[in-house]
């Protein structure tokens, strides 16, 4: 049991991650080590899967929230309209996925499995930037299939327990991590959401307050980008939203949604207007 | 000219057997016991940072005594085994009876081929969503596996330990209950305080800094929103805890 060069162990434990030992050990089980062979000019492969649409995320006085719609597409057909995109990583952070559907959920249950290993291996949670870089690295082992079309961009949110703030971090395809500010979003409807966000957003909002601009958010996403599911009255589904603040992450109950969603509808409704 | 003695094997493994034994038995106790609202794991432990007790997994703790370093490993390989099966796997299907088995076999092989055999003693436990399936799941220095039902108590002083339990340990014990009963007979193997030549056992409380003390919670989803069971219970919290006892 004794390795040869018994030193040689120190450098060894530096790394607690379970994406390294899985990558020595079991790298069959890494999503990432799947590809599509050698990359072409014609290589497309990103109309063979659903794809997850927009994730909204907004900070607020005391804690961070995040929120997505609730729909998947292929082209122009709708996949689920049922699928979850944003999840808790761990205690105090969530993440939401955009882009390749079934790539997305596996970065995540491996990025989740991640935080929990480090966190029973070293018995402290890791940082939040520790967190986001680690994502950033995961996000970049995909870019061979990124390549290929089936890209994830995930936006990560959770609350920093040294500064006690609300962080909130987005990346790209190559594994590039930046830091937002105040509000962010992804995915194909972000561009809507984000124009809706500038003028909802206010630096006073509480929590109850901050859950209604980001439903509002994706309504205006919905709107405006097909791929973008608004909420669903025949069905009775709203969207998936997650706030993280010093008590940690949890989900808001769907009958706040719908309360929120029909809220927004009622006033839309009277107001009567084109937009 | 060396000579190759021959040592009978009935002798070599006597001698191994004596040897972590006696390793063992320099240990502090640490007691794991089933109660109704889950499990709870009790070790005397003066550090706070360097843990007896440890997560596994959603439903399954560790404990041991011995060695830091010998189960420190152990535990660590225990978490990759876990995480790596639910990963692979799903969640549910990571038992303490794999694990378990995984561990006897890592323990059996060192203790028959290596030139040393791991000086520590485990406990596996896994709580279950009603106490009768609840599991604990003794591993010792050479390999042997044993389930226990109700509660375990491993280290130096582990009879004197056992014999306290016996009279205050019953399976209706809520989990702080348990961490006073165990607390109480802790201080039977006369480390738990100070004065460790005191033969019997005083009424003082046990200091909670000597402690380290975990919770298995038989329903961590509706008592916390998480899935995961095991909960350190430390500093004001534990301290609380036992004054409780002292009052009643």
């Amino acid at each position: 049991m004794l390795p040869d060069d018994a030193a040689a162990a120190v450098p060894r434990a530096a790394s607690a991650s379970f994406t390294a030992y899985l990558g020595e050990h079991h790298p069959g089980l890494l999503p990432t080590n799947r590809t599509l062979g050698p990359v072409t000019a014609s290589t497309d492969a990103s109309h063979l899967a659903p794809h997850a649409t927009t994730i909204v995320s907004l900070t607020f006085p005391g804690g961070v929230l995040m929120a997505g719609d609730r729909r998947a597409t292929m082209g122009n057909v709708i996949a689920s309209r049922h699928i979850e995109k944003v999840f808790p990583a761990d205690h105090f952070s969530v993440l939401g996925i955009a882009g390749s559907a079934g790539i997305g959920l596996d970065l995540t249950r491996l990025f989740q499995v991640e935080l929990e290993h480090y966190e029973k291996i070293e018995a402290t949670m890791m940082s939040l930037d520790g967190k986001a870089n680690r994502l950033a690295a995961m996000v970049r082992q995909n870019l061979p299939m990124a390549m290929q079309g089936l890209a994830v961009v995930p936006l990560f949110a959770g609350f920093d327990t040294d500064r006690h703030v609300g962080r909130l971090f987005s990346f790209d395809v190559t594994g590039g991590r930046y830091e937002e500010h105040e509000h962010h979003s992804v995915g194909s409807g972000s561009v809507f959401a984000r124009g809706a966000l500038k003028k909802l957003w206010s630096p006073r909002l509480d929590e109850a307050s901050a859950v209604r601009v980001a439903v509002e958010a994706l309504y205006d996403a919905a709107d405006d980008d097909s791929a973008t599911g608004g909420p669903d009255t025949v069905r009775g589904l709203w969207p998936v939203v997650y706030v993280v603040d010093g008590a940690g992450a949890r989900r808001i109950p769907e009958r706040d949604l719908e309360l929120v969603a029909h809220a927004i509808i009622g006033a839309r409704s009277s107001a009567g207007r084109e937009a | 000219m060396t000579q190759q003695f021959y040592v009978s094997p009935e002798q070599l493994m006597k001698d191994r057997a004596d040897f972590a034994r006696k390793g063992i038995g320099r240990g502090r106790s640490v007691v794991v016991m089933s109660c109704r609202d889950g499990i709870a794991l009790v070790a005397e432990n003066p550090s706070p940072s360097l843990h007896k007790l440890g997560e596994i997994y959603d439903r399954i703790a560790f404990a041991a005594v011995g060695k830091y370093n010998e189960f420190e490993s152990l535990r660590q390989a225990g978490v990759r085994y876990a995480d790596v099966r639910g990963y692979s796997y799903a969640r549910e299907d990571v038992t303490a009876r794999g694990l378990a088995s995984v561990y006897a076999q890592s323990l059996g092989a060192v203790f028959t081929a290596e030139s040393k055999p791991f000086e520590v003693e485990l406990v596996v436990a896994e709580v279950g969503r009603t106490q009768n399936s609840d599991h604990l799941y003794r591993l010792t220095f050479d390999g042997s596996i044993a389930d226990e039902t109700g509660f375990v108590v491993m280290g130096g002083a582990a009879d004197a330990v056992v014999d306290g339990l016996r009279e205050n340990w019953s399976a209706e014990l809520s989990l702080p209950e348990a961490v006073r009963a165990a607390a109480r007979s802790l201080r039977h193997d006369g480390l738990a305080t100070p004065g460790a030549g005191d033969p019997q056992p005083s009424s003082q409380p046990v200091d909670p800094t000597l402690l380290e003390v975990a919770f298995l919670e038989r329903d961590p989803d509706t008592l916390r929103g998480s899935r995961r069971a095991f909960r350190r219970i430390g500093g004001p919290e534990l301290e609380h805890l036992l004054e409780q006892g002292e009052d009643a």
